[in-house]
């Protein structure tokens, strides 16, 4: 295909932002605690996921939840399904201020650079038996990076 | 090593206990897509865990994808390359 002025047209950019969203069941994160304990643990949720839901008390299912939700959200926006990303790759971090961010590991990481991804953002939030959270990829304009 | 029967006897029990199907797991095909008949994607790692206990394996990451675990025939197919469960050859034409 060619432009007006004869040179090849630029490839369609890649969509500048890209959402994604996931809703969790609380009692189900309680019973997966009740049923595989550690093991179900240590390979979804990160050390310091679980340090964090812990300092909660009761509220461990609902933070877990919550965090699942996130890496869920992360793996639509950045459209993972596929990839073949461990659950631990995608970490939800709590800054100081009380603010949670996306760190991304391994595999995530790796996709996320290739797919152009600059700025995660994350909201979570929770009711009664359900907690959710939205994610919202900001990409490079210019498309996937090549490196 | 299992053989197909089997597992998918297993595989049909594991689903039946934590895929918190909406539909009688009696009643799906083989290759009937587990998401469309309800599973979530917190229900697919009680699925994992389950079937990692009762096949005495452990997924790695690189297997973690929705594909894996979209229907029976392609969790047998997963147990089968995880060396778990006999080779079945519908499954293997299937992934060809």
């Amino acid at each position: 295909m060619q432009t007006a002025q004869g040179g090849p047209r630029t490839p369609a950019h890649a969509p500048a932002l890209r959402m994604g969203f996931d809703l969790v069941q609380i009692s189900t994160v309680a019973r997966s605690l009740e049923q595989f304990g550690a093991t179900y643990e240590h390979r979804v949720f990160t050390d310091g996921e679980l340090r964090y839901a812990r300092s909660g008390g009761a509220l461990v299912a609902q933070r877990l939840a919550a965090r699942f939700a996130a890496k869920e959200a992360v793996m639509k926006a950045l459209q993972l399904a596929e990839t073949g990303v461990g659950w631990r790759d995608i970490e939800v971090v709590k800054q100081a201020g009380g603010d949670c961010e996306v760190a991304l590991h391994g595999r995530a990481a790796e996709a996320a650079q290739a797919a152009g991804a600059e700025q995660i953002q994350l909201s979570m939030s929770h009711d009664g038996d359900y907690a959710g959270a939205s994610v919202c990829v900001l990409f490079a304009p210019s498309g996937p990076v090549l490196s | 090593m299992k053989s197909t029967e089997q597992a998918e006897t297993e595989i049909r029990a594991v689903l039946r206990d934590h895929g918190r199907l909406a539909q009688d797991i009696a009643t799906l095909a083989a290759d009937a897509d587990l998401y469309q008949a309800g599973m979530t994607s917190h229900a697919s790692v009680n699925v994992m865990l389950a079937l990692e206990g009762k096949f005495d394996v452990e997924f790695p990451d690189r297997m973690l994808k929705r594909s894996v675990f979209a229907s029976i025939d392609a969790i047998r197919g997963a147990l089968a390359e995880l060396g778990a469960v006999a080779e079945a050859p519908d499954v293997q034409v299937a992934q060809a």
